[in-house]
């Protein structure tokens, strides 16, 4: 029987710096993995700390790591070269063929960006594989802005709304919160669009009410659902909400299902 | 098949069990309870029959068996993880019909509900369960109304006769069948309850709108947080992931899991300070929701089994068959 329990050694390939708090480690890792999946990451004597997949290469996967708790302190004082313990991956995922042929806008606020990130980026190399891609990220300030490299190439391939909550006078960029953008949207046919909305609660909550506004179908929109997950395999009970398990039957949900999580 | 022995023949044959099996049952810890000078009935391991405490359901369940309070699932050396060895010897539990369906609540959520965990399959595995029977229901039970007074899933069943001379028991494993010398045969049936002080009555419809309802708060407000409902539950299965390191060599350490409480502050915390359900009423709220809805809506079956430890132990007088009894009436209220 396996020991589900056990973590593997990973190699740090790549380490790329966003912000002073954000990194995204490029770890090796061969098998099966989805964008929305996540990883139990961990330092031995600092525990685990669950962590999503925010780009999946060639034996390698992208953990987006905010410098915010014990582990993930500790985890940035290693660096390329040196090994962190992965287990996983764990959770559902995005399924992308609930989004080939429609029109997508993918909304995220923050470190939101990272789990909806492999969504993105496969949609970003295979453009004809939607009707048309719009990606809403919202950051802080401008320094808070992720995975900068990624939006110049982006750019290039799908229609890209990037916006800061806060700029200094001068700034050339979107202003405001990513809800401003919503109603400009040009979406050709309601029904045959999908919506995926990852961020903080507060953020998912009135940029799912800005979308409903367009008259958009609530079975066309999904969001990833963020909890404590200490083990991932359904038993620690941390991230249960209500009959679901957060780490077994999400983080995505398709909003018909996850607005009735409620806490 | 069903056996009348004498009280030495049992014992004889408990002794043999006892030579293949680790027994655990309920047993008296003389002046190991919280408060000074009171005794506790928790589960230990036992030697003879008159070891086993019969007269009255111990303070905490079975569970402590099955899953460790505190748990080390590996040890780091260098870059290496080694697992600690499990249970050495089959294992045989004495416990009664309310925890012997709590077993099958342990099954579900560690032995399905996505993954098999490794630690609990483990022990599970080696475990036989002997039930005891109730004669008379405990004063906080309610497994009547649970439906849980009568497990049939039994290896054996063993009964003390009053006068202690006489032991009947129904032996249906062949193993453990194996040991029996002398005896008589007859017919056994394992004693339990058809009638509790206590009765309960589900609610019928309950959803996420029943959150709105005024009774959490009216709970919370007296529940201070301490879970000891929790860890006297024989279905709460909740623990948090626990590294350390050794302060002689801190570059040896373990990972363990640790029982956790939905009613302690810290349960739902997430990295960078978010939390979720920060008030007393929201937990108690979460708990009796899961027992008596949750759970049944995603396995078919409530979690609760009816053993009423929770309101034996609480601090403040908190009645878990009381509040899912008012919980009903306001709830059918609200329907009219």
């Amino acid at each position: 029987m396996k020991n589900e329990y056990i973590p593997q050694l990973s190699t740090i390939k790549e380490v790329i710096r966003h912000t002073d708090v954000e990194y995204t480690f490029r770890m090796e890792f061969t098998g099966e993995v989805k964008p929305g999946q996540f990883f139990e990451v961990s330092i031995p004597k600092f525990g685990e700390a669950p962590i999503s997949v925010s780009g999946i290469g060639d034996g390698t996967v992208d953990l987006t790591i905010r410098r915010v708790g014990k582990v993930t302190n500790e985890i940035f004082e290693t660096y390329v070269g040196e090994q962190l313990y992965l287990r996983g991956p764990y959770g559902n995922g995005f399924d992308l063929s609930e989004y080939k042929g429609k029109e997508l806008v993918v909304i995220a606020g923050g470190t939101g960006l990272s789990p909806v990130k492999g969504v993105v980026d496969y949609f970003a190399k295979h453009p004809k594989e939607a009707k048309k891609v719009t990606l809403i990220a919202g950051f802080k300030s401008f320094n808070d802005i992720l995975f900068r490299e990624d939006f110049a190439w982006w750019e290039k391939e799908i229609e890209v709304i990037q916006t800061v909550d806060n700029a200094p006078d001068g700034y050339l960029g979107n202003t405001g919160m990513v809800t401003k953008y919503i109603p400009d949207l040009q979406l050709a046919d309601i029904e045959n669009t999908a919506f995926i909305c990852v961020g903080p609660p507060v953020m998912i909550k009135f940029t799912v009410m800005e979308i409903l506004k367009l008259q958009v179908p609530e079975k066309n929109i999904w969001v990833s659902h963020e909890r404590k997950m200490c083990c991932g395999l359904g038993k620690c009970g941390h991230c249960k909400i209500g009959a679901t398990y957060i780490c077994l039957d999400g983080p995505v949900f398709n909003y018909v299902e996850g607005k009735e999580l409620l806490d | 098949m069903g056996y009348q022995f004498t009280k030495a023949e049992a014992e004889r044959m408990f002794e043999k069990w006892g030579s293949q099996y680790d027994v655990f049952a309920p047993k008296l810890m003389e002046g190991e309870g919280c408060f000074s000078d009171t005794d506790v009935v928790r589960y230990g391991k036992v030697t003879s029959l008159d070891e086993i405490v019969w007269d009255r359901k111990s303070d905490y369940s079975l569970k402590e068996v099955l899953l460790a309070i505190n748990e080390t699932l590996f040890y780091f050396t260098e870059d290496k993880t080694t697992v600690p060895e499990g249970p050495q010897k089959d294992i045989l539990i004495f416990l009664r019909s309310c925890d012997l369906c709590a077993v099958q609540r342990l099954d579900e959520i560690y032995l399905k509900n996505g993954y098999e965990d490794f630690y609990y399959a483990r022990v599970r595995k080696r475990v036989k369960f002997i039930l005891m029977g109730c004669k008379t229901s405990c004063a906080s039970g309610f497994c009547v109304s649970m439906g849980t007074n009568q497990a049939r899933q039994y290896d054996a069943y063993v009964k003390v006769d009053n006068t202690q001379k006489v032991v009947y028991a129904d032996i249906k494993d062949k193993v453990l069948k194996a040991f029996v010398e002398g005896g008589k045969e007859i017919e056994v049936t394992p004693d339990y309850v058809t009638e509790n002080v206590e009765k309960v009555n589900l609610p019928k419809n309950l959803s996420n709108k029943s959150f709105e309802n005024t009774i959490w708060q009216e709970y919370g407000d007296r529940c201070i947080g301490c879970g000891r409902c929790n860890f006297a539950c024989p279905t709460c299965t909740c623990f948090t992931m626990q590294d350390i390191f050794y302060k002689e060599n801190a570059k040896v350490g373990e990972r363990r899991r640790v029982w956790a409480s939905c009613q302690v502050d810290g349960y739902t915390d997430m990295a960078g300070g978010h939390s979720y359900r920060k008030t007393q009423g929201e937990r108690l709220r979460f708990k009796v929701m899961h027992k008596i809805y949750d759970f049944e809506k995603r396995f078919g079956y409530p979690m609760c089994v009816g053993c009423g430890r929770c309101d034996d132990i609480c601090p403040e007088y908190i009645s878990f068959s009381n509040c899912v009894n008012r919980l009903t009436k306001e709830e059918a209220e609200h329907e009219k």
